[in-house]
């Protein structure tokens, strides 16, 4: 597809300099012009764009880029410098007012998922900050929107404050706020109805409900996928409302989402939260220096790392380079890291963290089906013990137990002592090699 | 005859086409309005096409969310046509810059009106599919009320059971336009829900099928092989079905559209593309790289969210949208 990444963009500038020598004026253009393309394939706003290439220009033409032996990854990294100052840091707090309720509006274009983040927001602030929120539904417009709410409501187990379709968004807001009052919520949260930032009447709708309730926080929600309009859209909502934050959605999909550096830059508030996916638990504290690298086509590898360190304690880890090492690596111990794996999440979540994995198609498809999994998990669980220790002994009959236990048939049987066996070799030759780059020093290509 | 001639001509010769434009103009006040007044104040401003002037409209058309690449060939053929013609004035690029825009709309075929497979006996079945909150629910709801209103007997299948308050959602668009809709409960099998609507559908001799599927984005493989099972249930029940895969496009999507029709058409085989939410202040180009890229044509804009702001897809009257000014200028 159109997508590549900065660094693969470069490289054919950077074999060119490579053998030369020295960067002339002309190499930089030619650089930055690549740096120029890809930030606006991830669909950072032109503007925007404009701005940090005037930046990364001088920058470049210095001594830092023309200077150094490594231009093309000088380069990168001034970039991503760059992105990273405009990100700014890192800012996940939720306002908490002097006197409760807290009020939090939840505002944006129709389709943003306003009603689910309210959800999934509301359900941070209960775990992770031991709150108890009242949710309001100001939806009245779109068919259902209060019922979407209340039922988010229930799988939350949490009050919704709702005065039907027939009521007033402004009044409806207002009386949530005395409701929750009365009955001790610390918390409100407002979900009101998608609007377009040029619809006057229902952008005066929302001010009226800012007016009437004081709100501590107004989170503009925007769709990560969001092209160009981003600038428009976060301009008009901000000089209208002058919203405190803002969360972005669906970063769960395979956009760069550039959107957020153009949002950013237009009304300097803070992105907050991050939804990572359709579950009401997939709300993450958002981070800027991980969206530069997404926006750069670097993959999100910090994320993956986490998540391995999360989930793979360390003792753990050495013990198995041991058993690689010798190859003494049993089936059990497979078991145990497919375990491990599964821990981090569905695997497609995985790959796509990974840079270059949207090209991989191969990768998709193919090995990544849960279904797979399980049924792997199923054979090596109907084995013996000893079997899974010593594969060696498992003969055409035990074979055939094994198959009828897991409920699968020999075929895959076999095919899953070939893969364990092959994958055992292969282990062998990657710590060997592991050893012998390390005392060189690993690097990545573009760190 | 000159190029926009032809243009105005092909509008004039159905006056049906006419109160499209009308309707065009006023969806697309903004994007229309913005981006032809770009172009010509850019053509006010450079008097010689040189660099800077390519580089400027460079910035016109990835601003409206026209591909990178779309835009990149596009430049080149211009810069090319400009050469060939040995042409220095701003005011003839105009000309020739409409000239390109269109072709890549309408390809060879430049007479050719995205209409809907409709099947003249039988069941058709339509099946919509997008990422979250595209609009797929209501532009089926304005469908089913421009159908039915077209005469044909329209039933609707909730298959989106997924996300909170989907069915009822659908139920209320089949109230407002006055058509039936086959649901089961959330949470269950969206496969068995559209088998049991063409049994349904079926046994009321409905003409027309619309299927409603969960929102899902592209990448999650599971929820497209959950897709692809959806549409292997169509094509064993109804042999030829389905009729038309629409593919809900949010028009304020960037550069991800591409991808969206891309790995949508792969596992569902998209006909043909829904553009919704052209009344905000979102271009559209992104119509131009898909044309250009996938080759998959758009069938309907979405102009609004009230059941009668579905307009059919017609090249001509889009392009005329975003050409207006200069075409009337002359
Ligand atoms: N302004 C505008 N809003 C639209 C249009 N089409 C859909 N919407 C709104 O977009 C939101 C999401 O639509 P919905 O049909 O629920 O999306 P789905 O998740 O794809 O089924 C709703 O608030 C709709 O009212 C359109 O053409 N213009
Ligand atoms: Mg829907």
């Amino acid at each position: 597809m159109a997508f590549e990444g900065l660094a693969d963009r470069l490289q054919s500038t950077i074999k060119k300099i490579t053998g030369k020598g020295k960067v002339s004026e002309q190499d930089v253009k030619e650089m930055t012009r690549e740096v120029r393309l890809a930030l606006l394939e991830a669909d950072v706003n032109f503007k925007v764009v404009k701005d940090l290439i005037k930046r990364i220009k001088e920058r470049a033409v210095g001594q830092e880029v023309m200077e150094s032996l490594t231009p093309g990854q000088q380069v990168i990294k001034v970039v991503k410098e760059e992105l990273t100052a405009l990100m700014g840091g890192e800012q996940s707090k939720i306002a908490v007012a002097d006197r409760p309720p807290t009020v939090i509006m939840m505002v944006g274009l129709q389709g943003a998922g306003k009603t689910t983040t309210t959800g999934k927001l509301a359900n941070l602030l209960r775990k992770k900050h031991n709150r108890s929120p009242l949710l309001v539904a100001c939806d009245v417009y779109r068919p259902a929107a209060i019922k979407q709410l209340k039922t988010l409501g229930s799988q939350l187990d949490m009050p919704v404050y709702s005065l039907g379709t027939e009521a007033n968004p402004v009044d409806i807001a207002t009386q949530a706020l005395e409701k929750a009052k009365a009955d001790h919520h610390d918390y409100v949260i407002i979900d009101t109805a998608g609007r377009l930032h040029i619809d006057t009447d229902l952008m005066g709708e929302l001010s009226e409900i800012k007016a009437q309730v004081k709100p501590d926080e107004i989170f503009l929600v925007v769709d990560s996928m969001t092209g160009q309009d981003a600038v428009n859209v976060a301009e008009s909502f901000n000089e209208q409302l002058d919203i405190t934050g803002v969360i972005l959605t669906k970063l769960d999909g395979d956009t760069r989402g550039g959107a957020a550096l153009s949002i950013k830059a237009v009304t300097d508030k803070p992105i907050k939260f991050a939804g990572m996916g359709e579950k009401l638990d997939q709300l993450e504290p958002f981070h800027p220096e991980r969206m530069a690298s997404r926006i750069l086509g670097m993959g999100d590898v910090l994320s993956l790392i986490e998540k391995a360190q999360e989930n793979v304690d360390e003792k753990q880890a050495k013990e198995l380079e041991e058993k690689m090492r010798t190859m003494s690596f049993t089936f059990d111990d497979f078991l145990e890291q497919m375990g491990q794996v599964r821990n981090m999440g569905p695997l497609d979540e995985l790959i796509n963290m990974l840079p270059g994995a949207n090209k991989m198609k191969g990768l998709k498809n193919a090995q990544l089906d849960e279904k797979q999994i399980s049924q792997v998990e199923a054979i090596i669980q109907s084995m013996t013990k000893k079997e899974r220790q010593e594969p060696d002994i498992i003969n055409a009959s035990r074979k055939k137990r094994i198959a009828k236990g897991s409920g699968t048939n020999v075929s895959q049987v076999n095919r899953l002592l070939k893969q364990f066996s092959e994958m055992k070799k292969m282990m062998k030759q990657m710590t060997n090699m592991q050893k012998g780059k390390k005392a060189k020093g690993m690097k990545f290509p573009f760190m | 005859m000159g190029f926009m001639d032809k243009l105005r001509n092909r509008f004039k010769q159905n006056a049906e086409t006419e109160e499209v434009s009308e309707k065009y103009k006023e969806g697309m006040e903004k994007t229309r309005n913005s981006f032809s007044s770009k172009i010509n104040d850019l053509i006010a401003r450079y008097r010689k096409v040189d660099e800077d002037f390519f580089e400027e409209l460079e910035e016109v058309l990835i601003t409206a969310d026209v591909g990178v690449n779309t835009v990149m060939d596009l430049i080149d053929e211009l810069k090319m046509e400009v050469k060939r013609r040995n042409i220095k004035d701003t005011k003839e690029v105009k000309e020739v810059i409409s000239e390109k825009l269109v072709e890549i709309y309408y390809g060879d075929d430049s007479q050719q009106i995205e209409e809907l497979n409709l099947q003249e006996d039988g069941l058709t079945v339509l099946l919509v599919v997008g990422v979250n909150g595209a609009g797929k629910t209501t532009s089926i709801g304005k469908l089913a009320n421009q159908l039915k209103s077209e005469g044909k007997n329209v039933v609707l299948a909730a298959g989106d059971t997924f996300r909170a308050g989907a069915i009822e959602q659908l139920e209320v668009w089949g109230e407002r336009a006055g058509v039936d809709v086959i649901k089961h409960t959330a949470g269950s099998d969206p496969a068995a829900v559209i088998f049991d609507a063409i049994k349904a559908a079926k046994a009321r001799e409905a003409d027309v099928l619309i299927c409603d599927t969960a929102g899902r984005l592209q990448n999650k493989v599971n929820l497209m092989n959950e897709l692809e099972k959806v549409k292997r249930v169509i094509e064993r029940e109804v042999p030829g079905a389905p009729h038309e895969v629409l593919l809900v496009l949010d028009a304020t999507t960037g550069q991800n559209a591409l991808s969206q029709a891309k790995t949508f058409s792969e596992s569902t085989d998209v006909s043909g593309i829904v553009l919704t939410k052209l009344d905000g202040t979102a271009k559209g180009g992104i119509v131009l790289a898909i044309r250009h890229e996938l080759n998959i044509p758009v069938k309907f804009v979405g102009l609004g969210e009230k059941m009668e702001d579905l307009r059919k897809f017609d090249a001509n009257a889009f392009v005329y949208g975003l050409f207006a000014d200069m075409l009337e200028d002359e």
